[in-house]
């Protein structure tokens, strides 16, 4: 198994000492329950990212529909688990509600996926309405008055579970054979067509794996918050996202998680100036899309820096 | 049956007819030159080759030993996937990757292992990406591009980057390799260098070679038979002698000879 290699081992044996460090602030109660819910956040928003990410980032397909199959996510499991309230049920949920996203995916990713650029935001977007709209008229899904009282069956734990099977996920698909193929659309859809990439099918694998990982975040949305309505996953939570995306690089995987920490920090530090929060918030983002228009760290990961030029493209 | 055969090829883009009634053929292991002025309609016929267009009439021919396969308006990779590669009149390269992904990524489709391969990290991931890796390198080796393996695309001198399509559409291991004005803005250096290069891939992957060019010199020296196109229409085909005393050829495309014009006078 040379998946276990010294470095693969190293990175495994830093993860878990993240997690033991804010596992054991949470105990002592130095992370609250309100810092608890930013930390919640950000997990959720580090997943939605890295998946949008994957679409837009690697494969170069500007999509403005996110927050319609995080939505699929969230109300597949919160309808699971309100059935079956067990730790079992809420895995399954999570699950189911990841696949079904996927399968939305690919539904709407063929018909949508030849359409390029400003076209395909425009499509997504719409789509992304009907998935609301639909949610909204459903009687399982309870109308405009949504689902509450959600088992919450997320905790940190499972929330850091999630995140690095994403990341983890999403980084080894990046770098394989297939990723470098959704690059190549990126880069140059014609030449990539011409070297022998079937482009529809690696947009639509592209798009139905971001959409599996949303439908992820979708679920531990539903489960920590305990209470969802069709108007939160509109148009905004989308471009949420997608600002993230922006932030941190398109393209660069830590670049997303690196923008999805500081913009949630961001938001807690300025709940301070209440009325000005806003204004602020959108300055700063104006000011660094101004002196990095690439996003923080371009295509770059932060693991890049560390590296010497020579042996940077060895395998792990 | 020869390698390639091309019947009543037609292509029309509305009113305009691009190509018209194109025939021709490609035995293994030629080098065939395909001239014409500007605007005569080569590109179109390169793109219905290797199918970014579809033909309005006429059929695309392939045989790999017996096994013939029709290429007329499949897509562009099951072209690719049937033993055809090319290279771009305005070079396309993955610009922003580096040598050696640019020839991975051609090496795709023969990749070996699926995508849950991919997400776990299985064996067979690490197998296959190592003989990824030695196969880049070995065709890097052949085109003397290792030492610029981490470079990326864009960062290549002019000549080399050229170099680097040829190479790149050599990954996917091709019986016919179609070139677009491969000389195109070299320096005659560079152009030396170039017929070079398309020898020795003729000679060490045992390769069929059809390719655009406006550089005389090099298509007169390199090519066994050249093709002459014009508005559309092949109006003559044969060995470079033949072409280049081929009446119509030189009024639409070569252009009389100084030399000649003033022994006329005279």
């Amino acid at each position: 198994m040379r998946v276990l290699s010294k470095k693969n081992i190293i990175t495994l044996l830093l993860i878990v000492a993240v997690f033991a460090v804010v596992q054991v602030l949470i105990s002592v109660k130095i992370i609250n329950s309100f810092y608890e819910i930013t930390l919640a956040t950000i997990c959720i928003n580090i997943i939605l990212a890295v998946s949008l990410n994957l679409v837009t980032g690697f494969t170069g397909q500007f999509s403005l529909g996110h927050a319609g199959f995080m939505s699929i996510g969230a109300y597949v499991c919160a309808l699971i688990s309100m059935n079956t309230d067990s730790t079992l049920g809420f895995i399954f949920g999570i699950l189911a509600g990841a696949v079904a996203a996927a399968i939305v995916g690919v539904i709407i990713g063929i018909p949508t996926l030849r359409l390029k650029g400003d076209y395909l935001a425009i499509a997504t977007l719409g789509m992304a309405e009907i998935i609301r709209v639909l949610f909204l008229n459903m009687e399982i899904t309870n109308g405009a008055a949504g689902l509450s009282g959600i088992p919450r069956n997320t905790n940190w734990t499972w929330l850091f579970i999630f995140l690095m099977a994403t990341i983890i996920l999403i980084n080894n698909f990046i770098r394989s054979s297939h990723g470098r193929a959704c690059i190549s659309i990126r880069e140059d859809e014609i030449a990539a067509e011409s070297m022998g990439v079937n482009t529809t099918k690696y947009k639509v694998m592209a798009f139905a794996l971001g959409a599996f990982f949303a439908g992820i975040a979708g679920g531990l949305y539903a489960s920590y918050f305990y209470f969802i309505k069709p108007n939160v996953f509109g148009f905004m939570k989308s471009v949420d996202v997608l600002v993230i995306v922006v932030l941190g690089g398109l393209g660069s995987i830590s670049g997303s998680v690196i923008a999805a920490i500081l913009l949630a920090v961001l938001t807690t530090f300025l709940q301070q100036f209440t009325e000005i929060r806003m204004i602020i918030y959108a300055l700063l983002l104006v000011a660094i899309m101004l002196f990095r228009p690439q996003g923080l760290l371009g295509t770059k990961e932060i693991t890049d820096m560390f590296k010497s030029n020579k042996n940077t493209e060895k395998i792990e | 049956m020869p390698l390639l055969s091309v019947e009543r090829l037609t292509k029309s883009f509305g009113g305009l007819t691009a190509v018209s009634n194109v025939n021709m053929y490609i035995d293994k292991g030629e080098l065939i030159g395909l001239i014409g002025p500007n605007g005569a309609g080569k590109t179109t016929l390169f793109n219905l080759l290797t199918g970014v267009y579809t033909p309005t009439t006429g059929s695309i021919k392939l045989d790999l030993n017996g096994n013939i396969k029709e290429l007329g308006g499949i897509k562009p990779y099951d072209v690719t996937a049937s033993g055809l590669a090319r290279t771009f009149q305005n070079i396309r390269l993955f610009k922003d990757l580096t040598v050696l992904d640019n020839i991975r990524i051609a090496m795709h489709k023969n990749i070996g292992y699926k995508m849950p391969s991919a997400l776990f990290r299985s064996n067979k991931f690490y197998e296959e990406e190592d003989r990824l890796k030695i196969e880049a390198e070995k065709l890097m080796d052949i085109f003397s591009l290792t030492h610029k393996k981490n470079e990326l695309a864009k960062n290549l001198p002019y000549g080399e980057q050229r170099h680097l399509e040829i190479v790149r559409a050599m990954a996917t291991k091709p019986v016919l390799l179609l070139l677009d004005e491969p000389a195109a803005g070299m320096n005659p250096n560079e152009t030396a260098e170039l017929t070079k290069t398309i020898a020795k891939i003729r000679k060490e992957f045992d390769l069929t070679v059809l390719l655009i060019e406006h550089d005389m010199s090099l298509v007169m020296k390199i090519c066994e038979r050249i093709y002459v196109l014009n508005y559309g229409m092949m109006i003559a085909s044969g060995l470079p002698q033949e072409v280049r005393s081929n009446k119509k050829v030189i009024e639409s495309y070569l252009g009389e000879d100084l030399s000649d014009a003033s022994n006329k006078k005279s």
